[in-house]
């Protein structure tokens, strides 16, 4: 494999100076994606730049009640975290559904976000793929894509982002925060990544030479009530055919709140908004659930071997949502 | 000199438990595998496949590799040493094409072995590799397996004729009144052994030393010196521990490309397969098709049985996935046709998998089974044992032994089968459907000549040498306790030195017949050599040592139909709105012979019975028509159960000792996968009521189903 050079940043300015000065060089989190993805020449990066010693380790609260997890918290440390757990239970329960037990202990926040779609076009090399070869073409399309996406791609693309934490987190309205030379930064994360259309190589809004640094979840009440679904194709260690990241309160019968993401059907973790507003100040029973997830899935476009998610993703919603409803109503 | 020292013994060791002999070398990392094995000046291979599916090699661009850091030579067709293919190897068959590397431009499949790169370092040498820029003529190729091919044709199979015919199908199932016709359909499974196929060539003193992972290095031998037209004597094959096998572990590109680099260059190479290249190199199980046709009398008594299997075969290697096969064993039939066809197409070649034949061919028959007692309201089991055939149904020779009916009546009884309500769909917990089901399962045991020595050491212990290959399943530790019973002695008292073709010839791990066939040899060497200390009372320096060939008491074995049987049982919960199935528990109950070491013999029946749970859910390689690769060609992509996906695996097994092998065996290798997915499939149908006649039984099988009852 190619020869490249390893240096360890010590402090955020530094992480980001060592960068800067060499063009063919990446930030190294976890190293659990990136690391494959330079065993299969997918990623030939010439520098790795370490980040993950950087004081970026820590889940604090915010001034206004919400909390702000670093860059560098490994999976593992955020998953078992008391107030990840009793605030946003989701979340602690979307990072436990990945992976496995050793790479939660390498996986970092800052990475998971970052992490490439498991498309196997995008991960062979003799392959056509316009996310690693733009304008090479997308053989998926026409080939295999029975866990392609069904919301949001397009004729250049039809892959999904495989994060299951980034799922919980968009239902939480999470807030990216990254640093530059230039200055700090912050992006919400339903505009972190970018629109698929004829750019799949460009994923997200980051600057170029930006250094992640952490996430902020704002303050939710409603994520006390939370929970994170994952169908996968065996029981453990595989990525989801579709999850779903969902909080609900409901007031005398009334939905006062809901906030619904789902995984594996689109290039990003999907916010569902149109299904939030169906039932928002509506009924908490499973038709108005069924009612709501149509709503969102009404802008599917599924291809003729992923048609299944468009059920699946329904399914899924009337499921969670009603066990939530049940068991606050208990 | 020493006295002599056996029949000390009163207790057998055999049908006791015993952990591994070698397993504390494992565990803690001091057994060493074919790839960390060192030599002083070892240069490393890596082999460079094609990225087109059919095609012409047109040009090589090997100089600007050839000047990359480290490396030292760059096979391809147009430099390599060149091989004979003209004969036929141990197993009976022509070598499959493909690992007669580099001896022509033509393109027969993606992931077809276009060069070696050898370099000073590994990392060197797939640097280079991937560097190497080959170009092709590319032609339009066929990867598409359907259920009906215009191409399809009959041959027979390792196991028997292509087409077995008797008594009237079409009439024998008009009259019958009830009838199931169902096609079903498995898909292509690859071994994926933990341990990546390796080897190391070198040439020491005029002799070719090979150090490998397989399962027969007296087989690899043979096949090395007939491609290289050496003299056998001057070829030598190592493979102390194997990693898994499982089929695929033969004569392979990897070691035939070693071998020409270490001719060319004079010094040690080593070849490893990377998994991705070992999904196109290794060899693999087609997919079937295969169409049931049964018809039945009112009480169930089968008229009527028809089984057809397809399969795919490569288009430079004829080797043929016999699913039909097993109906030939487990139900006769007034009207008993089976045929198995295969295709040629522009895919790499197949080769025996785990239970080649009555894997897949399980799944389909025992799966119709089920649907049948579905059809006459008879329970599963009962129907089977209306079905039991007094003799073989095809050949019409009795069994050795068939104890299927001893091994449902068991295994119900531990199952709890008695209580369970045949109607589908009707047990709830939560969002799971529950659901029971069971298949009966066969496979073939034989045993093949093999010879062993038995040496009387100076200083009181026993060591044995036979060529026996240990894959994983702990032939050694058997072995080990085959000749402390034959020599009377405590087992601590003997070594078993395996896996060394210099031991001379011995059967192969596979089959199951390995243990069976070593047995054989070791329990005859042993035997002689304790009956020739019993005569003297001191043992010379040197020591003294006895050696056996079983070929002619292998050879007087009567014809007779010879199988191991094992019933299976499953429960499965099923939610419908996800597609999710899990494998709650799952029993196997087994007439398999004498059972040598129960330690050992439990873990390979359930890993068999495990790998059936991956076959009903899980594994599937999935080959895209365009590009005519596979897709997902690694372990992310390529599922095999997870631990999650592993519940309560129980074993066990009845009294079925051979009358007709010296140590009673019959071979467990390979039984414990067939009938597991069918039981599993029909568990399905009693939780949901809907059939899945494909595997794997996917999430969006599940969910695209219709409605569930």
């Amino acid at each position: 494999m190619k020869e490249f050079g390893y240096q360890r940043a010590l402090d955020v300015s530094g992480a980001l100076a060592l960068l800067d000065a060499d063009p063919d060089a990446r930030f190294l989190g976890g190293g659990t994606n990136l690391v494959d993805l330079m065993k299969t020449g997918v990623e030939r990066p010439g520098r790795l730049v370490d980040v993950r010693e950087l004081p970026l380790d820590r889940i604090e609260p915010t001034e206004d009640g919400g909390l702000r997890i670093g860059a560098t918290v490994t999976n593992s440390d955020l998953a078992a975290h008391p107030d990840v757990r009793r605030r946003y239970p989701a979340l602690t329960q979307a990072v436990l559904a990945g992976a496995s037990g050793q790479l939660r202990n390498m996986a970092t926040v800052g990475g998971n976000l970052l992490q490439r779609t498991r498309c196997g076009y995008f991960a062979d090399v003799t392959k056509p793929c316009n996310k690693r070869d733009p304008g090479s073409g997308c053989p998926a399309i026409e080939g295999e894509h029975h866990n392609h996406a069904i919301l949001g791609a397009s004729d250049h693309c039809v892959a999904t982002h495989p994060s299951d934490l980034g799922v919980a987190l968009t239902a939480f309205g999470a807030v990216v925060t990254y640093e530059t030379a230039d200055g700090p930064g912050e992006l919400p994360l339903t505009d972190f990544y970018l629109p698929v259309g004829d750019t799949p190589h460009l994923e997200t809004a980051l600057p170029p030479g930006a250094l992640i640094t952490g996430v902020v979840l704002p303050p939710a009440p409603v994520a006390a009530n939370s929970r994170y679904r994952k169908v996968r194709e065996r029981a453990s260690y595989a990525f989801a055919i579709g999850s779903i990241a969902a909080a609900l309160d409901v007031r005398d019968g009334v939905v006062h709140e809901v906030r619904l993401a789902f995984g594996a059907v689109a290039s990003r973790p999907w916010r569902a908004h149109a299904a939030e507003a169906a039932l928002t100040g509506g009924p908490a029973d499973a038709e108005a659930f069924a009612a709501a997830a149509d709503a969102e899935l009404a802008a599917a476009r599924p291809l003729p071997h992923n048609g299944y998610k468009v059920t699946l993703m329904r399914n899924l919603v009337v499921a969670v949502l009603s066990e939530l409803a049940e068991e606050a109503a208990r | 000199m020493t006295t002599t020292t056996t029949g000390l013994r009163a207790v057998p060791a055999v049908g006791t438990a015993h952990t591994r002999v070698e397993g504390r070398d494992k565990v803690t990392g001091a057994a060493r595998y074919a790839a960390e094995i060192p030599f002083t000046e070892l240069a490393h291979g890596w082999l460079v496949l094609s990225t087109v599916t059919r095609g012409r090699i047109s040009s090589v661009e090997d100089a600007p590799v050839l000047a990359m850091p480290g490396v030292l030579a760059v096979l391809h067709h147009g430099n390599a040493p060149r091989v004979d293919t003209d004969y036929v190897g141990m197993l009976g068959m022509p070598p499959d094409p493909t690992i007669a590397v580099f001896q022509h431009d033509r393109v027969p499949h993606a992931g077809w072995p276009v060069a070696l790169v050898v370099a000073e370092t590994s990392e060197q040498a797939r640097e280079a590799a991937e560097a190497l820029v080959v170009h092709y003529e590319e032609e339009a190729h066929d990867v598409t397996f359907a259920k009906e091919h215009p191409d399809a044709y009959s041959i027979p199979g390792p196991g028997g004729p292509a087409v077995t015919e008797k008594g009237d199908l079409e009439a024998e199932l008009a009259a019958s009144p009830v009838t199931v016709d169902a096609v079903y359909t498995t898909p292509e499974e690859h071994h994926n052994s933990m341990e990546p196929h390796a080897a190391t060539a070198l040439w020491d003193g005029g002799r070719l030393e090979v150090v490998d992972s397989n399962q027969g290095t007296i087989w690899v031998a043979a096949e090395l010196a007939s491609l290289f037209s050496l003299d056998p004597a001057s070829v030598h094959v190592r493979s102390e521990h194997v990693g898994g096998g499982f089929g695929s572990k033969g004569v392979r590109a990897h070691q035939v490309a070693a071998v020409m680099a270490a001719t060319v260059l004079s010094r040690p190479v080593r070849v490893v397969m990377t998994r991705r290249q070992m999904f196109s190199l290794a060899g693999y199980r087609s997919p079937t098709t295969q169409r049931v046709r049964l018809g039945a009398d009112a009480e169930g008594r089968l008229r009527a049985l028809e089984h057809s299997c397809l399969s795919l075969t490569s288009t430079v290697h004829e080797f043929i996935e016999s699913g039909a096969g097993v109906a030939r064993v487990m139900y006769d039939a007034p009207a008993h046709h089976t045929a198995n066809r295969v295709v040629r197409l522009d895919v790499p070649s197949p080769t025996f998998m785990r239970a080649p034949g009555e894997a897949p061919g399980s799944f389909a028959l025992e799966s119709a089974l089920d649907e049948l007692a579905e059809k006459l309201g008879i329970d599963p089991i009962e129907l089977r044992t209306r079905n039991e055939p007094a003799v073989g149904p095809v050949s019409g020779l009795p069994f050795s032994t068939r104890n299927l009916p001893a091994c449902f009546e068991e295994g119900a009884r531990r199952f709890g089968w008695a209580d369970r309500d045949p109607r589908p769909g009707l047990r709830r917990e939560g969002r799971w459907l529950i659901g029971t089901g069971t298949a009966a399962a066969s496979f073939f045991v034989g045993a093949m000549p093999s010879t062993a020595a038995a040496t009387a050491e100076a200083d009181g212990t026993f060591t044995v040498r036979i060529n026996a290959a240990d894959i994983g399943t702990g032939a050694r530790t058997a072995l080990t306790l085959i000749a402390a019973d034959a020599l009377e002695v405590p087992t601590d008292r003997v070594r078993v030195r395996i896996g060394d073709s210099d031991f001379g010839p011995a059967m192969i791990a596979g089959g199951s017949m390995g243990t069976r066939s070593w047995a054989w040899a070791v329990t005859a060497a042993a035997g002689e050599l304790r009956e020739r200390l019993a005569l003297s009372d001191t043992i010379p320096p040197e020591g003294i040592t006895v050696r056996s060939d079983t070929t002619a008491a292998v050879g007087a074995l009567a014809q007779k139909e010879r199988h191991s049987f094992g019933a299976q049982f499953a429960e499965v919960a099923v939610d419908v709105s996800t597609g999710e199935v899990r494998v709650r528990r799952m029993l196997g109950v087994f007439a398999a012979g004498r059972i040598i070491n129960p330690l050992t013999a439990r873990g390979q029946f359930t890993g068999g019975m495990i790998w059936g749970i991956s076959m009903a859910l899980h594994e599937e390689a999935v080959r895209d028509r365009n590009t005519g690769a596979l897709y997902g060609a690694d372990l992310a992509g390529y599922h095999v159960a997870s631990n999650a996906d592993v519940p309560l695996v129980e074993a066990d097994w009845v009294d079925d000792t051979d009358p007709d092998d010296p140590v009673g065996i019959k071979g467990i290798g390979e039984i414990g996968i067939v009938g597991a997915a069918a039981a599993i499939a029909n568990a399905v149908w009693h939780a949901t009521g809907v059939r899945h006649r494909d595997l794997p039984i996917r999430p969006d099988r599940v969910i695209t189903a219709g409605p569930h009852v």
